[in-house]
């Protein structure tokens, strides 16, 4: 498989939220607009980059029965890093995402691509897997916030289209729920149509 | 492939990852901790700028703590040509339905509310962050203003200020932030 | 009274699946039956419960005097992994019969984000309960993080028993698995939105 297609196939085939169901509590819990789902999208893309490629550089010192804790260290280090640099760059982003930034330490995508890639393929390869499954989870979350943001507060990407409310049950909890089901749907149609 | 699992060597290689990890966040942490000291700088700076009129002294280097009924507030002097143009005073209320809000109010030196800003909040999405003016120009009603005469509670409570729908406690506690600043004002006037 | 509050605001108000959004995965994973969703909520309230006692001490008697509290994430994750590691072994010596009922949820624990979340939020995150913005205390942070679990397993049981009775309907292609799973999970959560205001 070449670099390209590691990358192409996380957005559609193997695309982490509308495929693969992973990482779901920063996909329900971030996207009330679409900049904060690309936000949180990106900062997941960047620890899933980092700790792919050190992962896939220390596995063969690591003795297979520490090896998870072992790759929770690392990515919690790296979120952890990724935490200050939002804090001193983008810190009203910081803000908004709140407690989802650490939390992407325990989010199944990242434990799941170390394993799973990671451990078994070489620094630029595993590299460029988390590059592809990462921005498949940016795009899935930046549509999601999209749609949630366009119903639920008329506007996109923070520009307001109309001065007036709109149907808040998307910005609320239970709009995450069901806007995720009917994209999924959409996407599963699409998906069939193409193959 | 990865390597035998004996005693030793699992508890070495937990060991050094962890360490590689701390000094690793460490070192970030040293690097980055006076970027994030001046982003919350920042932060405040602006708005201060926003709530007050135009000043060219630097309202943190002057700035005082005051505390009213047992509230501390942050006041931050504006001037101009050495005269008071304004005072921002930052104004917290735990009254919010998230948790605080921390507001920075601006004051005219006769005590009318020039403008608002909110520095932090944890307000549902959609609904109590309306509070923010990009969200809302619920705070918009608040400018011009002076408290004197108009009364800082929402129109259920018989106030003047229209509360945001179906927030009434973020609208309430907007407003008790807003007071608590006002006290705060009157009590550096007084003096 | 604070802490009847702050049983009602997380069980049912602030419920932490339908709307705080963690532990989403379980949910979604291993709520096909009701029996195992009751199996894995209730590994999940005993884990959350220890798991927020020990990052509450380590967070006020470690970090806080050290003044590393930039290594909570690091040392809140591993305290919580190896928390399992042992709950796992200690299970398995002392009472075979829990053990079976729920080792096989005990790993996935691990990387379930509302451990994890409960654990950094009672350290960081202000509560309104009775009052005043303020931090929680040791009992309160327990007891919050008790009642935090209850109200996962309550999501989790009713959603258990509505997917039960989705597997007899007939359900449009397109929405069969987790789809329509997602939807009637919004309407779960419309249905708890009818709390808010119940407790400030």
């Amino acid at each position: 498989m070449s670099n390209l297609s590691l990358i192409t196939k996380g957005i559609i085939k193997e695309n982490p939220t509308f495929v693969l169901m992973l990482g779901m509590c920063p996909t329900l819990g971030t996207t009330t607009s679409a900049m904060n789902g690309l936000g949180m999208g990106l900062a997941t893309m960047v620890v899933l980059v980092l700790s792919n490629m050190a992962i896939s550089s220390v596995a063969s010192f690591i003795p297979a029965k520490v090896r998870i804790p072992c790759y929770i260290v690392i990515i919690a280090a790296f979120v952890t890093i990724v935490q200050f640099v939002m804090q001193a760059y983008v810190p009203a982003l910081y803000e908004t995402l709140g407690l989802f930034i650490p939390l992407i330490v325990v989010n199944c995508i990242v434990l799941g691509r170390a394993e799973a890639f990671a451990s078994k393929n070489s620094v630029i390869r595993s590299a460029f897997d988390g590059l592809g499954i990462g921005l498949g989870f940016a795009c899935s979350l930046t549509v999601l916030g999209f749609v949630r943001e366009l119903f639920g507060g008329l506007s996109v990407f923070g520009h307001k289209l109309a001065d007036a409310d709109g149907m808040l049950a998307f910005v609320l909890a239970p709009g995450a729920f069901i806007v995720l089901g009917y994209l999924m749907v959409l996407f599963n149609k699409a998906k069939t149509k193409i193959s | 492939m990865a390597k035998e699992s004996t005693f030793s060597n699992m508890v070495i290689t937990l060991f050094v990852v962890c360490l590689v990890a701390s000094a690793g966040v460490g070192g970030i942490y040293a690097l980055t901790k006076d970027l994030i000291d001046a982003a919350k700088i920042a932060k405040v700076n602006s708005a201060i700028s926003g709530v007050v009129p135009d000043f060219d002294n630097d309202p943190s280097a002057e700035k005082f703590e005051v505390t009213t009924d047992g509230k501390t507030s942050m006041v931050y002097p504006a001037k101009k040509d050495g005269e008071i143009v304004g005072y921002a005073i930052e104004a917290a209320t735990s009254k919010g339905f998230g948790g605080a809000i921390v507001l920075m109010v601006g004051f005219e030196p006769d005590g009318t509310i020039y403008n608002t800003a909110v520095i932090s909040h944890t307000e549902t999405p959609g609904l109590g962050d309306k509070i923010d003016v990009k969200k809302s120009n619920f705070s918009v009603q608040f400018n011009g203003k002076n408290p004197e005469t108009f009364h800082l509670s929402v129109k259920k409570d018989g106030g003047d200020v229209d509360a945001i729908t179906a927030s009434t406690i973020s609208s309430r506690a907007f407003c008790d932030a807003v007071e608590t600043a006002y006290k705060t004002f009157k009590d550096i006037q007084q003096k | 009274m604070e802490y009847i509050l702050i049983i009602i605001s997380a069980v049912f108000v602030n419920n932490i699946l339908l709307a705080q959004f963690l532990g989403v995965c379980p949910f979604l994973g291993v709520s096909n039956k009701v029996s195992t969703a009751v199996g894995m909520s209730g590994a999940v309230c005993f884990v959350m419960a220890v798991a927020t006692l020990v990052t509450y001490m380590v967070q006020y008697y470690i970090l806080v005097p050290l003044h590393i509290e930039f290594m909570q994430t690091i040392t809140f994750i591993v305290v919580i992994a190896s928390l399992v590691q042992m709950v796992e072994i200690i299970l398995k010596k002392i009472s075979p019969s829990l053990y079976q009922a729920l080792g096989i949820f005990l790993p996935l624990i691990t990387t379930n984000c509302a451990v994890l979340g409960v654990a950094i939020m009672v350290v960081t995150k202000e509560f309104t309960f009775g009052g005043d913005a303020h931090l929680l205390n040791l009992g309160q942070s327990v007891v919050y993080a008790i009642a935090s679990a209850l109200g996962f397993g309550l999501a989790m049981t009713l959603f258990a028993g509505l997917r039960e009775q989705l597997e007899l309907s007939n359900v449009p292609k397109a929405f069969k698995g987790i789809p329509i799973a997602l939807v009637t999970a919004g309407i779960l959560a419309m249905a708890f939105m009818g709390f808010s205001g119940l407790v400030k």
